[in-house]
């Protein structure tokens, strides 16, 4: 039975006067009880937006819609009313943001924002909150915990601002944490200490994780299953070592290829994904990656590809997928260690130069 | 904080002892002495020395200016040239009405401005937030004594709900103590004088509050909406706060940042309204009394009006500077 | 060489500008205030602004030729149909649209003149503020942001000087400007222009020091540019948008200013121009039996006012680089 089993999301965003946004496009994945569930993506493919929706976070206004269900043991977090929402956020679903600085209140002591969360959700207050405050400090590796909590966000480092928020989030032992690019704004000695800070948590917790990242390192380092999104889509699902060696989607095949590699041949060259994630075909039309892909065949326009499950816990969606063997030999366990520069933005959008001008003179 | 205080106050000294050397010179430089004031046009050559000499403003300006300071030291501001009174009593007499009407209109515009600029911001492209913007436009464009006039019209003259000019109604016989009307009649007990002190105060107070109030609500409003688009409010939502303690420890204890220095900066602009209201209302602050005191050539009144006025405003700054610290920890003083 | 030759040659040399020009254009893409006059055209509030002024224009500048009365005509007496002392003053009509104010005189025209004198005194005095404010906010801009410690110190006395006059209640400061000069037209443009000084030169300043810890200002000076044309011809042409959309803002409290100004008696004397803190002032003895002689002028006031509120505001937001995506 999963604990979160997230089917058909979709988020759209209208405003008057622009383009009208589907940020989602019908993602769907499940998490199990204490299972590490990675979604990866270039910026821009909709995970973060995925989580929002997920967390209820999204601003509620005119001109955002969202549809689908996500099934959290047993309530639909998109109808559950604001109310019900707000406890089960924090107590059962903790969140971790990308850029610790910003994501804490600069006026307010550090133990204050710990506090509140145990006041909202365990009832403590005084002594008592601030005991546990202090032992959650530590708990994170945060050295001299008491003395921290008097203390403001300014005066901490990034990676400590890291761990306090890391701290706040598993506050109340939630069964569910989804950290969205949590190691992005740290440098890079941090980035190791922090995921596998959070690996150990959620071991010893039993909590689920769903990590959001567009670092195949970090997957690689600490996923179980993966989730591969494409233009608001999930394009590829595989157990962590089936992904990294033998990945179906040719999107997958791009991501792993732009990874530079410490043991590829000298004059080897990347192979970045060509185009960005703007060159997009409506999913309705086809495959939204069919611009881009090197596998294109005229059956991947026409109408969105349907998915294909082979085995257990394994399922793609294109009509021309890249054949068991063909895939690159990635040591799946490569270590905790995530590659410096990896990912698929960095990579495809350094080229978006070059091919988007090619298309607009198509379409003049 | 004890010590950022006294090192505030001791800077003032040094502006203080600037200011008032250019406001002596500039002040003695105006063309048309007291002399002209008290005697009219037709006054001979030989009237005028004696007046001037009798007053002290025949001797060389450095000397008058150092008798100025030495009673300065002791807090005299000297004696009135048209009132012939001491301008310490004029102005114990006389400020405390303006400095009532100024709290009023400030705090009437803290008390609306603020919860409205919060509900603009959370009804953004709405109807509220749409009537709170025009309004504020509209509300820095119309002339303070104009909308004294318009209130004075319908609710005083009009409607008979409030008074129309005045601190006091002249029946009532309170007793004076600080001249804080409102003030004194809650010291004395006498609970009427006070809250007729207190009816006298709205329509005026409304009249100067207009431009503060519009001030704060577009500040406010702007605040708060850039506060709410914070990625830390993102986290209080996602830690499962109740609305109450997002609004009040989260967005509005931030946002108030750049409204408290506003508030700060308006203190000037509060008692340039407050002589214009004060005329519309016969209402006997100190604005009318500097205003002839102007037009008199009054030297010591003005000296003390300005100093105090600087002294005012350097406070006010002083209490929003500390308050801001209070707020944010990235700005503690030390 | 044949004149036809030389003709080539020089249209060769026109075609090549033009290009470079092009090529400079393409790469800037859209100046920084064609973008902003963009998102101003869409801005509802901006274009309600801009057509009040517009009126406003049109009737400062052509109004006067056209009214049907002279402004100071006291036909209504001369006619026996204005006994203000009766309490008399008759309303609009056919041949008087507004009626008469108290001394007889049409209240319609004086409206129309009134609105020239109102743009002037706004304008006049923007500028002295501007101009004056400029200089001092420009010297202390370029000394602390570019000057050493000297620098610095001229900043730090110049801003002591600002400071005092921020200090003052700016009515006082301009009763008192008014005081020294003696009532007149020239006072209330000086008073009220000095008053804005220290607002402009704080702007200027704090724009002024942003733009000198940029990079593009580091890199003319690393490449050996004189600090003082880097001043001149990068830092201060990049620094002025804030201040114009001030000046903007300006016009209106000025008006409104001049008005109050008007109101307390240290106006214009000469009865012969209508103004419309005058005609204000004016009417408050009569506001019992004509209050509309008080409602026209304070409309006309309110709604410039506005005019120049709505423009300002809208070009601070489109100018406002955070907005800017």
């Amino acid at each position: 039975m999963a604990l979160l089993e997230v089917e058909e999301l979709s988020v759209t965003f209208r405003q008057r006067g622009r383009r009208t946004v589907r940020a989602v496009d019908g993602v769907s994945f499940s998490v199990d009880a204490g299972e590490v569930v990675g979604l990866v993506g270039e910026s821009g493919c909709g995970k973060s937006v995925t989580s929002l929706a997920i967390m209820g976070l999204l601003p509620r206004q005119a001109g955002v819609t969202v549809e689908g269900r996500a099934d959290f043991d047993g309530t639909d977090l998109l109808r559950v009313d604001r109310r019900t929402m707000r406890d089960i956020r924090g107590r059962d679903i903790a969140m971790i943001f990308q850029d610790p600085l910003s994501s804490l209140n600069p006026v307010l002591p550090i133990g204050r924002q710990v506090t509140e969360v145990l006041a909202r959700h365990r009832g403590l207050s005084g002594e008592a909150a601030r005991r546990e405050a202090a032992e959650l400090l530590d708990r994170v590796g945060i050295p001299d915990p008491t003395r921290r909590l008097r203390e403001y966000p300014h005066q901490l480092s990034g990676g400590m601002r890291q761990r306090a928020l890391i701290a706040i989030a598993v506050a109340c032992r939630p069964r569910l944490l989804i950290a969205d690019e949590p190691t992005t704004a740290l440098d890079v000695t941090i980035q190791a200490q922090i995921l596998e800070l959070l690996k150990e948590l959620v071991r010893d917790s039993g909590t689920a994780l769903i990590m959001i990242t567009h670092d195949l390192g970090v997957v690689a380092g600490m996923c179980d299953t993966v989730n591969v999104l494409y233009a608001g889509r999930v394009v590829e699902t595989a157990r962590r070592r089936p992904l990294f060696t033998e990945p179906r989607h040719p999107y997958t095949v791009g991501l792993l290829n732009s990874i530079p590699r410490l043991d590829g041949g000298r004059g080897e060259r990347l192979s970045p994904i060509p185009g960005s994630v703007r060159d997009v075909l409506p999913w309705a039309d086809g495959c939204a990656f069919a611009p881009r892909c090197s596998r294109q065949v005229p059956s991947c326009v026409g109408g969105p590809p349907a998915l294909v499950l082979t085995h257990t816990d394994r399922s793609y969606r294109c009509v021309n997928p890249v054949p068991p063997a063909a895939g690159p030999a990635t040591p799946a366990d490569s270590g905790t260690a995530p590659a410096p520069t990896a990912g698929g933005s960095a990579a495809g959008e350094t080229r978006t130069t070059a091919v988007p001008a090619a298309r607009e003179e198509e379409s003049a | 904080m004890f010590r950022f205080i006294v090192r505030r106050l001791l800077q003032l000294v040094p502006a203080l002892f600037g200011l008032s050397v250019l406001l002596f010179i500039w002040l003695h430089k105006l063309p048309g002495g007291p002399e002209s004031a008290i005697l009219g046009e037709r006054a001979t050559p030989e009237m005028r020395a004696a007046i001037r000499e009798n007053l002290g403003l025949d001797e060389p300006i450095l000397v008058q200016y150092g008798r100025f300071m030495r009673r300065l030291i002791r807090l005299d501001l000297g004696t009135s040239i048209s009132t012939k009174r001491e301008v310490t009593t004029e102005f114990l007499e006389r400020f405390p009405g303006t400095v009532e009407l100024a709290l009023t209109a400030m705090l009437i515009a803290v008390a609306l401005g603020i919860p409205l600029g919060y509900l603009a911001a959370r009804r953004r492209g709405r109807f509220l937030d749409h009537v709170s913007v025009a309004g504020s436009l509209v509300g820095v464009c119309v002339p303070v004594f104009f909308l004294a006039y318009v209130l004075k019209a319908i609710f005083a003259e009009h409607l008979h709900l409030f008074p129309s000019s005045g601190r006091q109604d002249p029946t009532i016989n309170a007793t004076r103590v600080t001249n804080f009307f409102v003030l004194d009649g809650l010291l004395t007990r006498e609970w009427d004088a006070a809250a007729d002190a207190l009816w006298h105060l709205v329509l005026p107070g409304l009249a100067l509050a207009s431009i503060p109030l519009a001030v704060i609500v577009r500040i406010t409003r702007a605040s708060v909406l850039e506060v709410l688009g914070e990625d830390y409010i993102r986290t209080a939502e996602a830690k499962g706060l109740t609305e109450r303690v997002v609004r009040n420890r989260h967005v509005l204890r931030n946002a108030m940042l750049p409204v408290s220095t506003t508030i700060g900066l308006l203190t000037g602009g509060l008692l340039s309204g407050a002589v214009l209201t004060e005329t519309v209302f016969a209402f006997s602050g100190i604005g009318a009394f500097v205003a002839d005191s102007i037009s008199h050539r009054d030297y010591p009144v003005l000296m003390g009006f300005i100093m105090i006025i600087a002294v005012i405003f350097v406070l006010v700054n002083l209490i929003v500077d500390i308050s801001y610290s209070l707020i944010d920890p990235r700005v503690r003083v030390r | 060489m044949s004149m036809t030759e030389r003709a080539r040659r020089k249209a060769e040399k026109l075609d090549r500008l033009g290009e470079l020009a092009a090529a400079r254009d393409d790469e800037r893409g859209v100046s920084l205030w064609q973008e902003a006059f963009r998102r101003l055209r869409r801005n509802p509030a901006a274009i309600v602004g801009a057509v009040i002024l517009g009126i406003f224009l049109v009737v400062a500048v052509l109004g006067p030729f056209f009214v049907p009365y002279g402004p100071t005509d006291t036909i209504g007496i001369r006619e026996g149909l204005v006994k203000s002392g009766q309490g008399i003053i008759p309303g609009p009509s056919a041949d008087h649209w507004l009626g008469f104010d108290h001394q007889g005189r049409d209240e319609f025209s004086r409206l129309v003149v009134g609105a020239r004198q109102t743009l002037l005194v706004g304008v006049v005095s923007t500028l002295i503020g501007l101009a004056v404010g400029a200089v001092i906010g420009g010297v202390a801009g370029a000394a602390a942001g570019l000057g050493g410690r000297w620098g610095r110190w001229v900043d730090g006395i110049l801003m002591r000087v600002i400071d005092m006059m921020l200090a003052l209640p700016s009515l006082l400061l301009a009763v008192s400007i008014a005081a020294l000069l003696g009532a007149g037209l020239d006072t209330v443009m000086i008073a009220v222009g000095l008053v804005s000084v220290p607002v402009f030169a704080r702007l200027l300043r704090g724009s002024m020091i942003a733009q000198s810890s940029s990079d593009y200002v580091l890199a003319a000076i690393s490449l050996g540019v004189r600090r003082s044309k880097v001043a001149l011809s990068h830092v201060l042409p990049n620094s002025l948008a804030p201040v114009i959309v001030q000046a903007t803002l300006t016009l209106a409290t000025a008006i409104i200013e001049a008005a109050a100004l008007s109101f307390l008696g240290l106006g214009n004397p000469d009865t012969a121009v209508p103004e419309w803190g005058v005609m204000l002032a004016d009417a408050q003895p009569y506001l019992g039996i004509r209050p509309a002689l008080a409602i026209y002028p304070a409309v006309a006031i309110i709604v410039t006012a506005l005019g120049f509120t709505l423009l300002g505001e809208a070009m601070r937001e489109a100018l406002d680089p955070k907005l800017r995506k």
